[in-house]
């Protein structure tokens, strides 16, 4: 026994001695949360040695919810890396950003007339830019450069369509229309609209489509800022449409209680007719279901006063420390990250839609379909306001309510404008 | 002598105490003082500029009724746990205490859910309780009771009882261990006594196994308390704590208020009055062991 | 005779019943995991529209290219060593302590146990950053030594919750046998507590075992390099934020559930032979 108590503690000791190795200076270190990109990263990592002789060190943490907590503390004891993605709201970022751990890209981005700016795409910059006379009380600039772009839509399987009649070359246009299709799906044994509801996000997403449409930007702004009440009719207008979809039997069973994952992996084996998602969601159906046939559209409107608008930008941002002491070739290899090739080649391998307006070329024919609706996107992020956290909770849990039947449109109203009172009134003691 | 034999005693528990005082009370510490501040778990920390004396805890007591309700469904699957799961796990313990056929085997069978990992758990439940494709509903169609069929996750009047159900599944592994493992330690002894003195194997069960069982008991039902009110991984994965907040429970609630609004400090507050609570139930199981011990 | 046939024949009857009910519960708890090797053995495609359970054209080749996509090498060692050591400490420093709270007298005994069963009770969330600020202050961040007593302080307080439980119930004839023989406290902990605890102890090594394996959250905080990372950062591979590759998920999990099926057929085996026999030759 004691032999064996020797052996292992030398393994013990040895163990402790490979130790990772400390950070060259030459080494500019990378930290972010999309571990499925691993490889792709990897290999640009490796092409940018090869042309710069500059090492570039990815470590990837998952699952995001970890890797939320790991930035926040790494902050707390200044061990951020050089280049970090923040997960969080708006308001996470900016206080990264009052804390002195982001640094303003605002400069980089101007230099040589513009030239790193104008090459992405507005919307995406604009996610991770602070203007003058924003709520948050940051210096104006941009922190961040998106390495690739997204939006959220309404997808249609054109098989499904077709097989109950349905033109697929002409999907449903108004919110009439949409009930009309599921009517006829429903008919048919088809489910209509299948979607990740338990991860709430995607709900405000939804409804802040319809809020956009049915009362338009500003009035869902001046509601934000408290100077229009949660209920006003337009706001439920929008809580009815939710309603009307429980009515009609529109949405897939278990939409409510679905994880996004599930929701595609049925969508993917034609379980439903239409699905609200992500742009990103082609690579997955790509690998589930290369085969099927499907387009991509705006929400169907349930207005004509107003647009339709959908929220899009940066799909993942990086930053860069403030801290660093390689901030000048941080930023260098950020910029090369959206030089054209590079972004055609992340592109490709992950069938994400590039930052770089010019690597737009390529890209397979459904990924442009998205691409083409980027000038009718907006993001919270972009607005320079935002809801009180408890608020946003009670909105989006209290629409998952109205679905199971629990609350009326009315009675969410009153709830969240109670609960939005509550949090004035709270601001203005302090 | 004396000083030196307790000292020698001492020493005993110095490792652990010392491993203890390390990795836990600074932790704790931090976590009470953060309970008195409002703090976003970003900003550079100042307790003079954060401290927002009890506000936090008069907050949570007072108005955060989403708290109490998510304190109360994990009470529900707790009881639902210390009961059928417990009881699960003892019926299955005595079955593989006995010398059956194939014993063995059984014995590793019933580890499996504990190993399994959350995804694959979460995969194969889902398929059993979806609404449209699902086992459950196909059974409950083909035995002639389809007007049960539900959509079991999305339904606030079955979703808790459905996240409870499949809490107990993966989780009587770790009783029926403890169990075998306790049944192991009473000697045979006393069963073949018991047999001279013409007692059945139910009188056995009385006289012998329950009481000699009551200390594993009661281990064992504090660790299904705790280990059940702090479940929360397997309520992400399987309904988000929806829908609306019928799956929610504490430690969700906790998560929501650090990550999702970025309210450390309150989140601090819930992590301490969630631990007072558990607390408080544990010590009233063990004094109320000690009670039965004695009498 | 005649009675022997009854009594064979009510034997039987009962332990057809038994059969049924352990059973039915066997058959829950294997059909998932088959339902997983089956699905490592699918295409992305087929996975979840192939409803067989094995595949008509197993992919075998799936266990290899998530050995090597997921890099697991250097994963399953580090995995290998952190396990091996925590539960080592694990073992040690609790039966130490815990046989001093069941066995010995010394002042705050009391104080000091229920200080150990708090700490069970108070949720890790909240103490997620001060930890890994206290961790960085300690250099023990991106270390081993630092994951490795991080996860023994984690699995401490049920060990000794659970082992003095066994203590407890031991005899204390044995104990005050060795006493007289002239065993230091030291040796009866050794001779004595150890060797009859050996069901507890097999439980406390088949529960910590599996749950540091399975390990990652606290991995992510302390770790900044992969060369570190234990096994189920190699998973993560396969389920990013918006692609899951299941198959391969499914067969690297494969991989990861074996070793720890294996620990715990070794440890199984000591809950059963239990402590009678370690009674008897005493």
């Amino acid at each position: 026994m004691s032999c064996s108590f020797i052996v292992f503690l030398s393994v013990f000791l040895t163990g402790c001695a490979f130790e990772g190795s400390a950070p060259s200076a030459e080494r500019i270190n990378v930290w972010h949360w999309m571990s499925d990109r691993e490889e792709t990263f990897l290999e640009l990592a490796k092409r940018y040695e090869d042309e710069t002789g500059i090492k570039v060190n990815f470590e990837l943490y998952a699952p995001s919810e970890a890797y939320a907590q790991k930035i926040r503390a790494a902050a707390q004891t200044a061990t951020l890396p050089d280049i970090f993605g923040v997960l969080g709201e708006k308001r996470d970022l900016a206080s990264f950003i009052k804390a002195g751990h982001v640094y303003n890209l605002t400069d980089e981005m101007n230099q040589d007339e513009k030239i790193w700016k104008r090459r992405l795409f507005s919307k995406a910059l604009a996610v991770n830019e602070f203007r003058i006379g924003s709520d948050f009380g940051v210096e104006p600039g941009i922190y961040g450069v998106p390495i690739d772009v997204m939006n959220i839509q309404m997808i249609y399987n054109k098989d499904l369509l077709a097989k109950v009649g349905w033109d697929p070359s002409n999907p449903p246009q108004t919110w009439d229309e949409f009930l009309e299709a599921n009517r006829l799906l429903r008919e048919n044994g088809i489910q209509g609209l299948v979607s990740g509801w338990a991860d709430i996000w995607i709900i405000d997403c939804l409804a802040s489509n319809y809020a956009f449409n049915i009362m338009g930007e500003r009035k869902v702004l001046d509601t934000i800022r408290g100077k229009v009440p949660y209920t006003d009719p337009d706001w439920i207008k929008v809580f009815d449409l939710f309603r009307q979809m429980r009515d009609e039997k529109l949405l897939a069973s278990g939409v409510v209680t679905m994880v996004n994952k599930t929701a595609e992996q049925l969508f993917a084996n034609n379980r439903a007719a239409f699905a609200f998602n992500g742009s990103w969601c082609v690579n997955v159906y790509k690998g589930m279901n290369p085969d099927m046939d499907y387009g991509v559209m705006l929400p169907p409107r349930a207005s004509g006063k107003y647009p339709m608008m959908i929220w899009g930008g940066a799909g993942s941002s990086f930053m860069v420390n403030a801290n660093s002491e390689r901030i000048e070739k941080a930023a260098a290899f950020l910029k090369w990250l959206t030089d054209k090739e590079q972004q055609v080649f992340l592109a490709k391998e992950t069938n994400n839609l590039p930052a770089n307006k010019h690597s737009l070329e390529d890209i397979p024919e459904v990924l442009s379909q998205f691409a083409d609706d980027m000038d009718n996107t907006t993001h919270p992020n972009i607005w320079g306001v935002e809801e009180f956290p408890v608020v946003k909770e009670t909105f989006k849990k209290g629409i998952q309510s109205i679905i199971i039947g629990e609350k009326t449109p009315q009675q969410l109203a009153i709830e969240i404008q109670a609960i939005k009172e509550r949090e004035l009134m709270k601001l203005y003691e302090n | 002598m004396r000083t030196k034999s307790t000292i020698e005693n001492y020493l005993f528990v110095l490792p652990a105490v010392l491993i203890f005082s390390i990795f836990y009370i600074y932790p704790f510490y931090k976590v009470f003082t953060l309970a008195l501040c409002q703090w976003d778990g970003i900003a550079q920390f100042s307790f003079a500029k954060s401290f927002i004396g009890l506000r936090n805890f008069k907050e949570l007591l007072m108005q955060d009724r989403v708290w109490w309700q998510a304190m109360t469904q994990a009470g529900y699957i707790t009881l639902i746990a210390l009961t059928f799961q417990n009881a699960l796990a003892l019926a299955l313990a005595l079955a593989c205490d006995r010398d059956i056929k194939g014993a063995n085997i059984y014995r590793v069978i019933f580890y499996i859910p504990p190993v399994l990992s959350g995804v694959v758990v979460g995969l194969v439940w889902r398929w059993i309780y979806d609404g449209n494709y699902g086992l459950l509903n196909y059974w409950l169609q083909n035995i002639g009771l389809s007007h049960l069929i539900t959509d079991w996750l999305s339904n606030p009047k079955t979703a808790l009882t459905s996240v409870a159900v499949i809490h107990c599944w993966k989780g009587f592994g770790w009783g029926f261990i403890i169990f075998l493992a306790g049944l192991q330690t009473i000697p045979r002894q006393l069963y073949e006594a018991a047999k001279v003195d013409g007692a059945n194997s139910w009188q056995m069960f009385k006289k012998v196994t329950i009481p000699l069982m009551v200390p594993v008991f009661i281990l064992v039902s504090i660790l299904t308390i705790l280990g059940t009110m702090q479940v929360f991984v397997l309520i992400l994965s399987m309904t988000g704590g929806g829908p609306g907040y019928h799956t929610e429970v504490p430690v969700t609630r906790i998560l929501a208020s650090m990550v999702g609004s970025s309210r450390f400090g309150y989140a601090c507050s819930q992590s301490i009055i969630f631990g007072a609570i558990l607390m408080a139930v544990s010590f009233i199981q063990i004094r109320l062991s000690k009670y039965m011990r004695q009498a | 005779m005649h009675e022997g046939t009854k009594y064979k024949i009510e034997r039987f009857c009962k332990d057809s019943l038994l059969h049924l009910f352990l059973i039915a519960v066997a058959v829950t708890c294997i059909f998932p995991l088959l339902w997983m090797v089956g699905s490592a053995l699918k295409t992305q495609q087929t996975v979840f529209s192939d409803m067989s359970i094995i595949p008509r054209h197993p992919l075998w080749s799936n266990f290899y290219h998530a050995w090597t996509k997921g890099n697991f090498g250097i994963y399953f060692l580090n995995s290998i060593f952190y396990t091996v050591t925590v539960v080592f400490g694990i073992v040690v420093v609790s039966s130490l302590a815990a046989f001093a709270f069941s066995r010995l007298q010394f002042p705050g005994k009391n104080v000091i146990f229920y200080m150990f069963l708090i700490a069970m009770m108070i949720p890790l969330p909240g103490s997620f950053v001060p930890l890994y600020v206290l961790m960085t202050k300690l250099h023990l961040v991106n270390t081993r030594i630092g994951y490795i007593l991080c996860m023994i302080n984690v699995g401490l307080s049920f060990s000794i919750y659970l082992l003095k439980t066994f203590f407890d119930k031991m005899p204390h004839a044995l104990e005050d046998a060795s006493r007289i023989d002239g065993c230091s406290k030291l040796g009866i902990w050794w001779h004595v507590a150890l060797p009859l605890a050996r069901p507890a102890i097999a439980v406390i090594v088949i529960f910590n075992s599996l749950n540091v394996w399975n390990e990652y959250i606290l991995a992510t905080l302390i770790f900044s390099s992969k060369s570190l990372m234990p096994l189920q950062r190699g998973l993560m591979i396969f389920q990013g934020t918006h692609i899951t590759e299941y198959p391969l998920l499914m067969a690297g999990m494969a991989i990861t559930t074996l070793p720890i099926i294996l620990v715990y057929l070794l440890m199984q085996k000591h809950i059963i032979k239990g402590i009678t026999a370690g009674t008897i030759v005493g």
